[in-house]
């Protein structure tokens, strides 16, 4: 289920593949987008930064998402609660009319975060399968519902951060996180952090106990190590992935409601994951940015988008069964080796 | 709380429970039998709903509009079962998720186009239109009793039909081993289609029953379909007794959580499967 090939390709030190530079070109094309986007895109400009910003924040949670699904084996559809509550701790941690201290309250966001995910992970662990989708749902329904009907953070109506957070060293600003095209450059460096890092991570031998309990824990089990535990640190990592994500969003939008936290917001990232590919980290990142330009174009064309969407989607399953990543490496492998790839994909599927 | 209202409130909750059975049943089935996760099902209960607003326009009788709306709805989940579905039986849970999610937005949004934005009311057949009084100021609508009945002889009829019949039978056996089953001679891909039929009937007769009462919507199904799976899984997947019974548990919760703590009311139902999922991770009547 997991292709091992890039993190091999990566920890061996070879030449880089074509499918590498060419993520690194689509990182570059992005990178670059605020010098050339107002020459391409005059008038919308400004929208498409925002958007991009958006997307970039969305990559990240798909990115920590793919860690639990792709990696470890855990398909969890309550991850958004963990966004959610990023969000939100931003909202409650900070003061209401001025800016927030980034240097406390994101420590403490994390901290929070972490700290739910550490009492919900230990608690969904010990299921399994469909029963751990189910049971990520229920609690994550149980966080929407909580602030949906509670009073202190605004109810169903959310709530409004009228400042973005303040980056400053002995009161001296650094950066300027209300000025668009630096908010977009924190987000984009911190979408590379989060890949990085969980590159790492994955190269790591946690990492690699990791994988294995993704494809059989039985075995690793067998090996000497307790899956319970890895499993647990990484939906830990995950869940502060997640706020950190939500975090940003609620910095962007100045604006957090329980729609964040909503399973239908977890189940959309899950769809980004899968389409762009499983286990692949990268996969995440193309996923979100194919499924919200796809959104975007196919809504700007017909009211009926979630016809074209939904058909679209049917078919990538029915026709890509790696997802936008896997098409993508097999476009750009050497002739030679795409027959042989492409047998692979017969194999597994 | 009087005794009459509580009766009021517990009725309720079982004839919640027995609708949200009829969904669930037909989910349960699916994923015993060909392991398949179907996030559409609750579109085709929203199917069933349209389908008998729009029928009762044409036939003028409710009970031939649902008739018809059967054969449409088993049509349906034939056709998806033969040119969508049959692709997932080998492959990942996940991109059975995936493909089931995108049948959810192309239903939604076929409907969107063929019948609009507009909330429709069905009427209440006059047949069953009427109200027993139980006090001066309290009455219990018969319709709700009666849909009651038929959710309750659609369970004896499945459960006959499941532990009796040579069909049942075919249909347990496909459910413990799949492969066994096939190399005894039994065509397991006509019983594929026929489960996923079924199961497809059975969620759109759910949502024409449910259309007098809770009105006909677009995306009435996507509510449905979340609180279907935690039935599912609250019984056991695979397992029609586990659903019953499931089903009831969440009926009998989501009333009376409305009624006495309003405030933490959709909170209760999935506290209630987190619980039971602690004490048992495999549901009630999961399979050893």
């Amino acid at each position: 289920m997991t292709p091992a090939a890039p993190l091999t390709a990566s920890t061996a030190w070879q030449a880089p593949s074509r499918f590498a530079l060419l993520l690194l070109a689509l990182a570059a094309v992005l990178a670059f987008y605020p010098l050339y986007g107002e020459a391409l895109f005059p008038g919308q400009h400004d929208y498409f930064l925002q958007k991009l910003t958006a997307i970039m924040i969305l990559a990240m949670l798909a990115m920590s998402l793919d860690l639990l699904v792709g990696i470890g084996g855990m398909v969890s559809l309550g991850h958004a609660a963990f966004f959610g509550l990023g969000g939100y701790a931003l909202a409650l941690f900070g003061p209401e009319y001025e800016a927030a201290n980034l240097w406390t309250t994101l420590p403490m966001t994390l901290g929070a975060v972490g700290l739910a995910a550490l009492v919900i992970g230990a608690l969904s662990i010990r299921t399994g399968g469909i029963y751990f989708i189910m049971i990520t749902l229920a609690f994550g329904q149980m966080f929407y519902y909580v602030f949906n009907d509670a009073d202190f953070a605004g109810g169903s109506d959310g709530t409004y951060i009228y400042v973005r957070p303040a980056v400053e060293v002995f009161g001296l600003k650094l950066v300027d996180l209300g000025d668009a095209v630096t908010f977009f450059y924190v987000v984009f460096a911190a979408m590379m952090g989060t890949y990085v890092f969980l590159r790492v991570l994955l190269a790591s031998p946690f990492g690699k106990v990791l994988r294995g309990i993704g494809i059989n824990p039985q075995r690793v089990r067998g090996v000497g190590y307790n899956p319970d535990a890895y499993k647990l640190v990484a939906f830990v990592i995950g869940a502060m992935l997640a706020g950190l994500a939500g975090y940003l969003s609620a910095a962007q939008f100045g604006f957090v409601n329980p729609s964040m936290m909503s399973w239908h917001h977890s189940g959309t990232v899950l769809v980004m994951v899968i389409l762009g590919g499983l286990g692949t980290l990268h996969g995440a990142i193309l996923g979100a940015f194919a499924l919200e330009i796809l959104h975007a174009v196919i809504e700007a064309r017909t009211e009926h988008w979630l016809l074209v969407l939904g058909g679209l989607i049917i078919v990538m399953v029915l026709t890509l069964p790696k997802g936008i990543a896997g098409l993508l490496e097999r476009l750009t492998s050497p002739r030679a080796n795409r027959a042989r790839t492409g047998h692979e994909d017969r194999g597994e599927s | 709380m009087d005794f009459t209202f509580f009766l009021i409130q517990a009725l309720n909750g079982v004839q919640y429970g027995l609708l949200l059975f009829l969904i669930a049943s037909g989910l349960t089935l699916i994923f015993g039998i060909m392991h398949v996760i179907n996030l559409a099902h609750g579109a085709f209960y929203m199917v069933g709903a349209y389908l008998v607003w729009s029928l009762t326009g044409v036939f003028d009788s409710f009970v031939v509009a649902i008739l018809a709306g059967i054969v449409c709805a088993a049509a349906l989940g034939w056709v998806i079962e033969r040119f969508l579905v049959i692709h997932l039986y080998n492959r990942d849970h996940l991109d059975q998720v995936l493909l089931t999610y995108g049948l959810i937005l192309v239903l939604n949004e076929v409907q969107r186009m063929m019948f609009g934005s507009d909330v429709h009311g069905v009427a209440v057949p006059s047949m069953v239109a009427a109200s027993i009084p139980l006090t001066d100021t309290l009455s219990y609508p018969v319709y709700r009793l009666v849909l009651a009945g038929v959710c309750l002889a659609l369970a004896f009829a499945m459960y006959w039909i499941i532990q009796r019949t040579r069909l049942g039978m075919w249909i347990r056996a496909g459910a413990a081993n799949r492969e066994m089953t096939a190399s005894l001679g039994i065509d397991i891909r006509r019983l594929n289609a026929l489960v996923f039929a079924a199961g497809t009937a059975l969620a759109a007769f759910a949502g024409m029953i449910a259309a007098p009462l809770s009105s006909v919507y677009p995306g009435m199904g996507d509510n449905v379909i979340i609180i279907s799976f935690v039935v599912v899984v609250i019984g056991g997947i695979g397992s029609v007794k586990g659903a019953f019974l499931g089903a009831l548990a969440i009926g009998l919760t989501d009333t009376f959580g409305r009624v006495l703590l309003p405030e933490m009311s959709s909170v209760m139902v999935y506290a209630l499967m987190a619980a039971v999922l602690l004490w048992k991770p495999n549901g009630l009547f999961a399979r050893a």
